[in-house]
């Protein structure tokens, strides 16, 4: 600042400053770099570079590609997770049923929460997917409808049934052969995932919400209703609640559920759609009623006594979050084993107490009881026969659908 | 500016003199080396590649071809033009706050804060030491529907007005358009006082002396000497708040609702959601372009071109 200040020369000097930045062996004015700058733009810009950016047919580049496993040599295995998905000890640093698996196997979990939505997620390791590169995980977990993509676009491999022996026994039956991968070829699931409708006694003061339609219709409730970015759970409770089956239902259902929720959006019904961040709305009381993921709700539940669920009459969605190997993973049988591993009754009880989603291996209710004996009775996280019988499944979607949906949905929520 | 230092040649025009060196006729532009490469790669290759993806056609399965599809263009805007006008609405608006609000604050820091000038400085910059979403969720917190600020806006009949001209719901604010530009306002802030701040406190101070001296009010010497002089620091603090925040999604996302979506998230939406890259690509060459008319038409009239 001391060197250059423009007040306390005198015009003269100003002038001659300013000639001696433009006409000077300097005159690199900024503008002149700028219109240098815009100019080498636009040739490099040219019609040949800009046809020569295509993106290839991403079926086509790669179909279950594997790298050289070296697995036997590197005793190592990269784990992409959601967040707050693993069980972590009091210091908040370990993750005690990965220290054991190391402990047993040797295998070092290198193991990293990078994963916070389904869609960012995919942006992010689609170029290298798409190019058959190694994305540098040898784990990801995702969402049924994306890990459906995945597989359908060739981008993951095919598990090894010889390395998955606890897995393949232990797999809850009600998710064994998800219509986006029969059999479970491809991947297994690491958690699943109910959605249900959560609400706020204190804010619904007295009134009672018992469905979908509760939510969409009662005048009382305005603008204090919240629903998911997340088509599927959405657009699924709203079909189940219009009678409509979510594993078969044709495209002018899915019209009369957009109308439908249009309809209230239109009288300031809902409030808005959120993502992750409903629990925020659901605490402070601005959503009274919301459609929620009873994982989260167990824990706000344990948090605030005004928090709580009900299950419509007319069923609920579940959906699961998979594991699943993508292409040229260096170590894919290291993999596979820490895969199987969670399918231990052990290990598996030990998450399924800290993390409180749906847990999807058989066989666990008296591990779990040993661990935290109300987690076992709890039928969000061991489903009941009342409560497997009440769960749906949002069908798969064509390429087409899939496109032709989201745009609603989208035009729906505002964008 | 360097180069005007106080040990610096003489600062006369010396074209009668012997011609420059030739060993350093190069060097500014190897100077200027790193910040091109940077440029190219990081800025001119995306937007070559941006521009190819606007004009292809296809899908993810069976890959995009150029096409040269130019009525995505029309297309997009076709059917996105509320929500690009609502984002030169709102990013207008938060701005036009940001001045309100910071440039007291900023004359203040500069004038008038005496020792506490660094303490005031270290506040204005503390939110950027949290992460920009935490700092967004915090307003669901302020403004939450039974917090003491609804309720006190509530009780002042303050949303009855808002209400009226539309810009709030019933009594909240959250998921209104108010709560945006609310949350717009406040992440800008820092951007709009810290520009502000630097063209103020150049000001001399014997200039207001000056201006006293001739007899000239407190609120003259304001208009007609301060204000005049900060202009640098008006033209680039509303450019630094106004872009990015007509191109935001967060505070939309977050603090708004349906009828809040700004063009940021429709860009968002296309490109993770619907996989529409040409949609996506041709609507962010669309918001630029509207942004780089906006910013010429507007220092063409601050005639500050020198200095932005």
């Amino acid at each position: 600042m001391e060197q250059y200040e423009p007040d306390r020369l005198s015009p003269a000097q100003v002038a001659a400053m300013r000639r001696s930045f433009r006409n000077g062996r300097a005159a690199l004015t900024r503008r002149s770099l700028l219109r240098a700058s815009a100019g080498g733009a636009l040739v490099a810009g040219g019609l040949g570079a800009l046809t020569g950016c295509g993106i290839p047919a991403a079926g086509k580049t790669a179909g279950g590609v594997s790298a050289d496993d070296h697995s036997a040599k590197e005793k190592t295995v990269s784990f992409s997770n959601w967040t707050e998905y693993m069980d972590v000890d009091e210091s908040e640093k370990h993750h005690p049923t990965l220290d054991a698996f190391t402990e047993r196997t040797g295998i070092k979990v290198k193991y990293t929460e990078d994963i916070n939505d389904n869609v960012e997620f995919f942006g992010k390791i689609k170029p290298q997917l798409a190019a058959g590169q190694d994305t540098g995980r040898d784990i990801i977990v995702l969402t049924d409808w994306l890990a459906g993509r995945l597989i359908r676009l060739g981008w993951v491999q095919k598990l090894d049934p010889s390395n998955l022996p606890h897995a393949f026994a232990n797999l809850s039956q009600q998710f064994r052969s998800p219509d986006w991968d029969p059999g479970r070829a491809y991947s297994y699931p690491w958690q699943g995932i109910s959605t249900v409708i959560a609400y706020n006694k204190k804010a619904l003061d007295g009134v009672e919400v018992k469905s979908v339609s509760d939510m969409l219709d009662n005048p009382k409730l305005k603008g204090r209703v919240g629903f998911l970015s997340e088509m599927r759970d959405s657009i699924g409770m709203t079909l189940l609640d219009m009678g409509k089956d979510p594993a078969k239902f044709t495209d002018d259902d899915y019209d009369a559920a957009v109308a439908r929720l249009q309809k209230a959006v239109d009288k300031g019904q809902i409030r808005r759609f959120s993502g992750n961040d409903y629990t925020a709305d659901l605490t402070s009381g601005d959503f009274a009623a919301c459609i929620a993921w009873a994982g989260d709700v167990v824990q706000l539940k344990a948090d605030s006594p005004d928090i709580d669920f009900i299950i419509p009459d007319s069923g609920y969605i579940t959906s699961s979050d998979n594991m699943l190997i993508p292409n040229r993973a260096r170590h894919k049988t290291n993999a596979e084993r820490l895969m199987d591993y969670y399918y231990e009754p052990g290990p598996a009880a030990e998450l399924a107490a800290y993390i409180n989603y749906v847990c999807p291996v058989d066989g666990v209710k008296p591990y779990l009881a040993k661990i935290d004996e109300s987690a076992a009775d709890n039928p969000l996280i061991i489903p009941d026969a009342a409560m497997a019988a009440k769960s749906h499944a949002f069908r798969l979607l064509s390429q087409k659908e899939e496109t032709a949906y989201e745009e609603k949905f989208a035009k729906l929520t505002g964008a | 500016m360097a180069t005007a230092t106080p040990d610096a040649p003489p600062l006369a025009p010396a074209p009668a003199k012997r011609p420059p060196r030739r060993r350093g006729r190069w060097t500014p532009y190897w100077l200027l080396l790193p910040g091109l490469l940077w440029l190219f790669v990081f800025f001119a290759l995306p937007m070559v590649y941006q521009a190819s993806t606007s004009v292809q056609t296809g899908s993810l399965e069976e890959g995009y071809k150029v096409t040269w599809h130019f009525a995505t263009y029309w297309d997009a805007l076709a059917d996105y033009w509320p929500q690009f006008l609502r984002s030169v609405l709102y990013a207008g608006a938060a701005t036009i706050l940001c001045l309100i609000l910071g440039y007291p604050l900023a004359y203040l820091i500069a004038f008038r804060a005496g020792r506490w000038r660094n303490l005031i400085m270290i506040l204005v910059i503390a939110p950027f030491f949290t992460s920009f979403l935490i700092r967004t969720l915090a307003w669901k917190t302020i403004l939450a529907d039974g917090g003491p600020v609804v309720g006190a806006l509530n009780s002042l009949h303050v949303l009855d007005v808002t209400s009226w001209l539309g810009i709030t719901a019933g009594d909240r604010v959250l998921a209104t358009p108010l709560a945006v530009v609310c949350g717009l306002t406040y992440n800008f802030l820092p951007f709009m006082i810290l520009p502000l701040y630097t063209s103020l406190e150049r000001i001399d101070g014997r200039l207001h002396e000056a201006a006293g001296d001739l007899y000239a009010r407190p609120f003259t010497t304001f208009r007609k000497v301060t204000f005049p002089l900060s202009m640098p620091g008006v033209v680039s603090g509303t450019l630094l708040t106004f872009i990015p925040a007509s191109g935001d999604y967060v505070n939309a996302d977050l603090l708004g609702s349906t009828d809040t979506r700004m063009i940021g998230n429709v860009i968002q939406t296309q490109f993770l959601r619907i996989l529409d890259y040409p949609t996506a690509a041709a609507l962010s060459f669309i918001l630029m372009a509207a942004i780089l008319v906006m910013v010429t038409l507007y220092i063409r009239k601050s005639g500050t071109e020198d200095l932005v």
